[in-house]
């Protein structure tokens, strides 16, 4: 086998950290590497020296056993390198063709965009690689997985022969990442060399060649897919072993906390996302709401904390009627809400640690008397939580903006955890974060549980919804299409049920 | 939810809601921990002065443009540029003392000439006449009187960046605060200056509030930008102010200048003519802490900054976005209102058509170059007050053209604007950790 791409010893230091620390990675033709690692591992510096954003400190790079130093991704691109980012780079209101073209326009006459030649080329390229996409609609009207497949053409329309893809399941359904994982397979087969990052276990051994696993800025081990194991390769990416399936006792429902009766909800394009949902969550219980991404649970969620209007439908909080209320009283009535999109809707990211862990109790007694805030206490309160809720700063002075992922969500479950709460509505609560902070936010979700409260998981995720929730409901196109006891589902009815297939 | 009521479902340990039974000794260690270190002398005077770093650094970068202007402005120095190869030398210095001499009568004009301070101190000690002495020192003063409506313009701007909010609408609200103010100055009579002075800045702060009460109103409710109803009142206010003054608020029903106020609606100035350096530019100072108290130490002002900063997590907090932007608005004008308020009770004693005379415009920048913090604006707001004075001194003594110094403020402005420009001039990395400022938002925001 031939060596497409090589990292010997890089080392990248940023102020205070050492974010990539005498890497050495190999990257044979026509293989699915997979490099795996927490959240600050330094896989994203790595890959980002690779496609030349940054420059390494120390080390160097072949392509092709060729020796190259990149000052730019231009250059990276014109080795054949390509790079699949975690946030698409299209233009919505292009079509794919002219997406795709972007920045390379064949041209007719000098001036005339030659679309036809490149349609052509991109209908072979789809049919070389099994990409089915259609040259000529417009990016905005399809679904995410094929939009990434539109990235992927544009990187194979540069003749790109090694391809970074950044978290690209992050976006997909259990379905469409089952799709992408072909797509890979192909590609690998007709010779491109891929380097697949990821958090995601079970997808690095499904698809892998070889694995690499990085740790605080170290390579850890590579090893292949036959010869560990899930619970092995955990144990590289966070230093300890860590527990994988939650551990948790029956549940003990009581009374009914929330209730949700025929509730319709618009989107922001005032189309019906919500259509007539109705369940109850019980003290004690976790309800699982099990769904693809886009079938109405945001809006759900939205209407049940009081940040979007509900057209018809009510809602019942302890009996009470809360239908439309305004955030604040859903909160103070005793809701926790974990955002879906944490950065947006969760933290004030240039605030430090300590202010957005008083963002909705900021007004109370002991953290204002009045007007006046009582910073002593707010830090107090702070210091506490940081050290409760395992939350990795330097200080509670460091704006939010500077933490990783895993401990901005701490951060917001910190905040959301600590008050006197009876239902938890926590959305997408571990979207995009490492085993270790993972595994830390389910057992907190849990321990709501036993505690009494009513717990309602919002997630994409199939395996959390199946290892956390008490019962389990299905919703697809705004409705929820079957409402099943967690110990009675099975993983490929919850496929297909999100899918759309009728219940039986 | 008081702590004491807890629902059996509070977090890990069963502990009472956190800070309950707050441990204040805990609590005051970590504060103590926050403070900057006593590093000794040096460090921590570089750590004090680290924010003024690009700020500074702008100044100095648009100085020395500037020079270059004053240079291709200046037909002498053209005139030896043409003869720079038979006489070098002599285009060198008549250059370098050209730019010295107006730089130099800039500061003389802004600050004063220490030898006429000599002097004129001289003289009164001889003689016993003091108006040598107090004519020298009048630099100053003018330069801290132009300071006071620039502060209160540049913390209105301010207050609104803090908040998420671009008013450009100083200008107007400035003119409509002078209008208010200077009305209450002259119709109210026979109240005695402990009630009549508060009334007038109270009614000068709510004619600003009013005219900032408006976009903020309609952006709140109908999503209208703030920076197009602004810009719109702006020219309602402007128009608004020439027909009053010429009409119903004339002193003779035919020149459009008002009344002047009665002595016990105007600030006290504390030195005799010509130095009319009044009480308003403590008032600034007074609010300037208020602001930053506001913003900084109470629940309105946390409020305020989580909606300027990230109103989607503000509005999740349970805040509410409308009230927080109508509040914004009205402090914002208001403040601007006090701008204009402070010019027609300090010295000037009524109002005419031009009375504005773009000071709200400006105090945009004067905000920009504190990034919003209402203690660098005291600072910037002092810049502009002292570019504002030193102009007329640069023209009469070095001979330099008055834009000049508006080239100036712009090359400050825009270096100040792009940090970037200076960063790569000076070789300053970017600090990481540091709370800024919103400027401002995209125009697609809800």
């Amino acid at each position: 086998m031939t060596i497409a791409l090589e990292a010997r010893n890089i080392t990248k230091r940023f102020p205070g950290v050492l974010a990539n620390d005498n890497i050495d990675l190999t990257l044979e033709a026509g293989e699915i590497h997979a490099l795996l690692g927490e959240n600050g591992a330094g896989k994203t510096t790595l890959m980002n020296i690779l496609y030349g954003l940054w420059q390494p400190d120390s080390g160097e790079i072949y392509v092709k056993g060729e020796k190259v130093v990149f000052q730019d991704p231009s250059e990276a691109i014109a080795r054949g390198i390509g790079m699949l980012h975690q946030h698409f780079m299209l233009v919505p209101v292009l079509t794919v063709a002219e997406n795709i073209m972007l920045g390379q326009e064949s041209v007719t006459a000098g001036i005339f965009l030659d679309r036809v030649q490149v349609i052509k080329r991109i209908e072979a390229l789809s049919q070389n690689f099994g990409l089915e996409v259609d040259p000529r609609a417009y990016v905005k009207d399809l679904p995410v997985g094929v939009q990434q497949r539109v990235e992927i053409l544009k990187i194979l329309y540069r003749e790109a022969g090694i391809l970074i893809l950044d978290e690209p399941t992050a976006v997909l359904t259990p379905q469409e990442a089952e799709e992408l994982f072909k797509i890979m397979r192909n590609l690998a087969q007709q010779g491109k060399s891929i380097i697949f990052i990821t958090h995601k276990l079970k997808e690095v051994l499904a698809v892998a060649d070889r694995i690499t696993v990085l740790r605080a800025g170290r390579v850890v081990g590579t090893t292949t897919p036959q010869e560990t194991s899930e619970a092995q390769l955990a144990s590289m990416m966070v230093g300890r072993e860590v527990i994988l399936s939650v551990k948790k006792k029956p549940a003990q429902p009581k009374e009914v906390v929330l209730e949700v009766k025929d509730l319709h909800v618009l989107s922001d394009r005032l189309n019906p996302v919500v259509n007539g949902v109705s369940f109850v969550v019980r003290a004690g219980e976790i309800l699982g709401l099990a769904g693809v991404q886009g079938n109405g649970q945001t809006e759900l969620v939205e209407a049940i904390t009081g940040l979007r209007p509900a057209v018809r439908g009510e809602i019942r909080f302890l009996g009470k009627e809360i239908t439309n209320a305004p955030p604040r009283r859903v909160l103070e009535r005793g809701t926790a809400h974990i955002p879906e999109d944490r950065q947006e809707d969760g933290l004030v990211l240039p605030f430090p640690v300590h202010d957005n862990l008083v963002l909705n109790t900021y007004y109370r007694n002991p953290f204002a008397h009045g007007l006046a805030l009582q910073e002593k206490a707010i830090v107090a309160t702070a210091q506490d939580l940081v050290e409760h809720f395992d939350v990795r700063t330097p200080s509670v002075f460091v704006p939010v903006l500077n933490l990783s992922g895993g401990n901005q969500q701490k951060v917001i479950v910190a905040r959301e955890l600590s008050r006197p709460i009876r239902l938890l509505v926590a959305a997408q609560p571990t979207r995009g974060l490492d085993v270790g902070s993972i595994e830390y936010i389910h057992q907190r979700l849990v321990e709501k549980r036993d505690q009494g409260c009513a717990v309602l998981l919002v997630s994409t995720e199939l395996d959390e919804i199946i290892s956390l929730s008490d019962r389990i409901a299905v919703i697809f196109r705004g409705k929820i299409v079957a409402t099943l006891e967690a110990s009675g589902a099975a993983r490929e009815k919850l496929g297909l049920l999100m899918a759309g297939a009728e219940a039986t | 939810m008081p702590p004491e009521k807890n629902w059996g479902c509070s977090w890990p340990e069963q502990k009472p809601h956190r800070g309950a039974d707050l441990d204040q000794a805990q609590a005051e260690a970590t504060l103590e921990k926050a403070k900057p270190v006593p590093l000794g002398g040096r460090a921590a005077l570089r750590r004090g002065l680290r924010p003024l770093r690009l700020p500074g650094l702008a100044l100095l970068t648009a100085l020395i443009v500037g020079a270059i202007f004053i240079i291709v402005t200046d037909e002498q120095i053209l005139a030896a540029a043409g003869n720079f190869f038979s006489d070098p030398l002599g285009f060198f210095t008549l250059t370098l003392g050209k730019i010295a001499w107006a730089y130099a009568a800039l500061i003389q004009g802004a600050v004063s000439n220490p030898l006429d301070i000599i002097a004129g101190l001289f003289t009164y000690i001889t003689t016993g006449d003091n108006s040598t002495f107090l004519r020298s020192l009048r630099p100053i003063s003018e330069s801290l009187v132009r300071a006071t409506p620039f502060i209160f313009a540049g913390l209105a701007v301010g207050l609104g960046f803090r908040a998420g909010l671009f008013n450009i609408g100083a200008e107007g609200q400035l003119i409509m605060g002078g209008l208010f103010s200077v009305y209450v100055g002259y119709a109210f009579t026979g109240l005695p200056i402990f009630i009549h002075l508060p009334l007038a800045l109270a009614a000068g702060f709510l004619g600003g509030a009013l005219w900032g009460f408006i976009p903020g109103f309609l952006k709140a409710r109908v999503g209208a930008h703030e920076v197009i109803n602004t810009i719109m009142l702006n020219w309602i206010a402007i128009l608004f102010s020439r027909w009053i003054l010429a009409g119903p608020l004339s002193r003779d029903g035919f020149v459009p200048i008002s009344p002047n106020v009665l002595p016990s609606a105007a600030l006290p100035q504390f030195f005799p003519n010509p130095i009319r350096f009044h009480a308003g530019f403590f008032l600034a100072l007074g609010v300037a802490y208020l602001v930053w108290w506001f913003l900084f130490k109470t629940t309105a002002g946390f409020e305020l900054r989580s909606v300027g900063a990230n109103p989607s997590a503000a509005r999740a907090a349970g805040m509410n976005i409308g009230r927080n932007i109508i509040l914004a608005m009205v402090l914002s004008g208001g403040l601007a209102g006090l701008a204009g308020t402070i010019d027609v009770l300090g010295w000037r004693y009524n109002m005419g058509v031009d009375f504005a005379a773009g000071v709200g415009f400006d105090s945009i920048a004067v905000a920009l170059i504190a990034r919003s913090h209402p203690i660098g604006i005291i600072f910037s707001g002092l810049l502009f007050g002292m570019l504002r004075a030193g102009t007329k001194q640069m023209e009469a003594i070095a001979h330099v053209p008055v834009d000049i110094v508006f080239i100036l403020q712009a090359l400050i402005i825009m270096f100040v604007a792009a940090p970037e420009i200076i960063r790569l001039l000076y070789r300053i990395r970017v600090e990481r950790g540091v709370e800024e400022a919103v400027l401002t938002r995209g125009w697609q925001q809800k």
